[in-house]
């Protein structure tokens, strides 16, 4: 293979399609056919880029050169000079604006993350997270040094108001506020969290930040006690996380020997630290007044707001809260300006969204996203679609708290009310994609099954409320289903939600609830017909011996409870009342003479 | 208690003593108690009491709070997890013979740990391996069609490991 010298990216979004793009890349390939560069040049399309107001856009690496507002005409000129004679055209080198340039150095030529937009994993991956110089060496601090020397608490916190950033850690309160909300309590002794305690099955985008950019979400804290005038933050993270703990110790460490955290930091007359505390493995201990209680050397459970833990929190303080993620956004904003962060985004959400994603899709991984990026364009333009021809049957996000949402959900954009709209929620980001071969109502049960266990205890709509869906949603699965079950589902899910005192409880019917009104047909056959269409409840299969059984033995011979019987070379038969449908006899049969229904 | 065991207990000990005096003193505990775990893979019920009288939090709160939380073990758990499938084809091939020689080879019943710490038995729901059964799965590997025989010899060879382990 030749070695490409030359990879060009052309902007493919909306905006710069309307601009010519589509004509400029003809034009392009036409110029490189003349001087002969056709083979040693890469084109790539990328997404949007951002830059629509200087489209359309083209990128050329290496050197990293952006020209913007370019014309069909202007590809004979960029080719001649810059892929031919290595000299860029500088009059159409885009100058100013270079923001976005931060964003998306080493992207847009890989589909993966052609629809990327990494804000909050901006440094993952670039640089050595156990490295301040490399983090310093990508601006780092320099948010921080700015709201320090240029800004009052007042201005930062009107920075993140204008911003719209809201808390990633599900419910999705405006940041702004919440921190407004701290700074006016009175007092002195104030304290900052940050939410490490991330537990959803499938979810890591946390654990991922921290590990490869530490030195981010720290910077966040530091510029939140700054604004709300505490002196003391605090780390709330998995004790399953050791690595991500190591890089924030050592992170911590590198942080106060260069005089960003302690005593008068960058010598001003602020001071503030960083404390770790290890969280337990308690899931309930994610809901911030669980979190909070687990901080203070309790049992994590949760009491009923308000008061809010911004009036009062920790050790009964007025305190901060946020998610990883959301603190990972704070030194863009403050340094890149409110105002700039809210043209990421949809109307009412600002920003990226970060999401794991996992299941029955090619490719899967943490993709950021601008907000308002359609559930389509992760599962098949980023995800690559469903593996091997089988086909799409749900999305699933938002965890153990979230719903599933059917094909015709597939064009909601992502954001916090339309997700909500759809009956499923934002929740930490967590995207399993669902196919054919997946029952909906066993994957309630197993979200049903994580809950029921990591409940509290302490309030009875939560605690016994998610027993008796587990116990309902189990006895339709073994094919002991009732008439009237989906009903009763709906009822107690109704009132769980309604009832329960926190975030978990309240959230926890989601899949039920969302299941049953998306996929309502797969209930009715487990109760009424005693079927499983995705074959995977056990119980509900019958293995039966088919006309083309060669009578070779095979099965009989796998069968490990003897349940099969037949002479050598005639139709074998499987005994009903021993068959545990273990599923032997389907597997090793090479003639497809045993049927599983 | 070995000597090492010794020294970090000593170690932990003047950690308590010196967070006690400090604001909001009980706010550690957890972080004790993750130390405790360090030292002894589980917390041991007198090292607890100890931790109570040193940092005046009764007993009661503190085993509120082990037993709150899942990452907390109460038992010693051994260096190995050996978990017998219970599941219905793997009974039917002889689980319950299987599981009955590793009580008598190991001498724990479900849920113990031996006395060199090295292996905890349990019993386990269906590993989906029911081609294969009987089958018992260690740390993360799974064995299969196995017979009391085969099965102690599995437990031999991770004495043998071991042992090999700590000679070198």
């Amino acid at each position: 293979m030749t070695r490409k010298t030359y990879k060009v990216t052309l902007c493919d979004g909306p905006t710069c399609i309307r601009n010519q793009s589509r004509e400029i890349r003809q034009a392009l390939e036409q110029a490189l056919e003349k001087h002969s560069l056709s083979q040693r040049t890469e084109i790539h399309l990328s997404g949007c880029l951002g830059m629509c107001s200087k489209g359309p856009i083209l990128i050329v690496n290496p050197g990293y050169v952006i020209y913007g507002q370019v014309t069909p005409e202007d590809m004979g000129e960029i080719v001649e000079s810059h892929l031919a004679g290595g000299q860029p055209v500088a009059r159409l080198i885009v100058k100013e604006d270079h923001l976005y340039n931060r964003f998306f150095r080493i992207f847009g030529d890989v589909d993966f993350f052609g629809k990327q937009m990494r804000i909050t994993l901006r440094n993952c991956g670039i640089i050595d997270p156990e490295n301040i110089d490399d983090y310093l060496s990508v601006r780092g601090y320099e948010a921080l040094a700015k709201a320090l020397t240029e800004m009052t608490p007042e201005q930062v916190i009107s920075e993140v108001k204008k911003s719209g950033l809201r808390g990633r850690g599900g419910a999705g309160f405006p940041t702004g506020l919440k921190w407004d909300f701290t700074a006016k309590q009175p007092g002195d002794e104030k304290y900052v969290i940050c939410n490490a305690d991330e537990g959803d099955p499938g979810a890591f985008m946390d654990r991922s930040a921290i590990e490869g950019d530490p030195h981010t979400v720290l910077e966040g804290m530091i510029i939140g006690g700054y604004a709300v005038g505490a002196r003391k933050g605090i780390l709330y993270i998995r004790a399953e996380y050791p690595l991500a703990i190591q890089r924030l110790e050592i992170a911590i460490e590198a942080a106060r020997s260069h005089g960003l955290l302690g005593e008068r930091i960058l010598g001003s007359d602020f001071s503030f630290d960083l404390e770790i505390r290890l969280g337990a493995g308690a899931f309930v201990c994610g809901e911030e007044t669980a979190l909070i209680h687990s901080i203070e050397g309790s049992r994590g459970m949760p009491r009923p707001r308000p008061p809010y833990p911004s009036v009062s929190g920790l050790f009964g303080k007025p305190t901060l809260i946020n998610n990883v993620e959301t603190w990972a956004n704070i030194p863009v904003v403050v340094l890149d300006g409110g105002a700039w962060f809210s043209t990421i985004g949809t109307e009412t959400s600002k920003g990226t969204k970060v999401f794991a994603l996992a299941g029955k899709v090619q490719n899967t991984g943490l993709v950021e996203v601008p907000m308002g990026t359609t559930l389509r364009e992760i599962v098949y333009d980023i995800g690559g679609g469903i593996p091997g021809g089988k086909k799409f049957k749900a999305v699933q996000t938002g965890g153990p708290s979230g719903g599933c949402l059917p094909e015709e959900y597939l064009d909601t954009q992502i954001d916090y009310e339309s997700l909500a709209k759809a009956g499923s929620i934002m929740g930490s980001g967590g995207m399993i994609v669902i196919d054919e071969d997946t029952c909906m109502v066993n994957i309630a049960k197993f979200f049903i099954e994580f809950t029921q266990s990591e409940s509290c205890g302490k309030c009875t709509p939560c605690r016994e409320g998610t027993k008796r869906m587990l116990e309902i949603l189990t006895r339709i699965t073994q094919g002991q289903g009732k008439p009237g079950d989906i009903e009763k589902l709906e009822r107690l899910g109704e009132m769980i939600q309604k009832a329960s005192l926190c975030g978990l409880g309240q959230s926890a019917p989601n899949p039920i609830l969302s299941t049953i009104k998306n996929f309502r047909e797969e209930y009715e056959e487990h109760i009424h017909q005693k079927k499983c269409r995705a074959g995977e409840c056990r119980a509900l299969l019958k293995y039966t011996i088919l006309d083309n059984c060669v009578g070779c033995g095979a099965c009989k011979r796998a069968c490990p409870v003897g349940a099969i019987d037949g002479t050598r070379k005639e139709k074998h038969v499987i005994n009903q009342d021993l068959c545990i449908q273990c599923g032997q006899c389907f597997e090793v049969c090479k003639f497809n003479a045993v049927s599983k229904a | 208690m070995t000597e090492t065991e010794q020294k970090k207990m000593e170690a932990l000990r003047e950690y308590m003593h010196a967070v006690k005096d400090q604001p909001h003193s009980e706010s550690n505990l957890i972080g004790v108690l993750h130390k405790v775990q360090q030292i002894y893979g589980y917390l041991p019920r007198e090292v607890m009491d100890e931790a109570a009288e040193i940092l005046e939090i009764p007993t009661a709160h503190i085993w509120g709070v082990a037993t709150f939380y899942h990452y907390f073990n109460l038992e010693p758990i051994g260096k190995h997890v050996v978990s017998v499938c219970m599941g219905t084809a793997c009974y039917v091939k002889g689980a319950q013979g299987v599981l009955d020689a590793l009580k008598k080879e190991l001498g724990v019943d479900i849920g113990g740990t031996t006395a060199d710490k090295l292996f905890t038995l349990q019993e386990a729901r269906c590993l989906g391996a029911c081609g294969i059964a009987p089958v018992i799965m260690v740390d993360d590997k799974i064995y299969g069609e196995l017979d009391t025989k085969k099965t102690i010899d599995i437990i031999n060879r991770y004495r043998k490991a071991d042992a090999a382990e700590t000679e070198a």
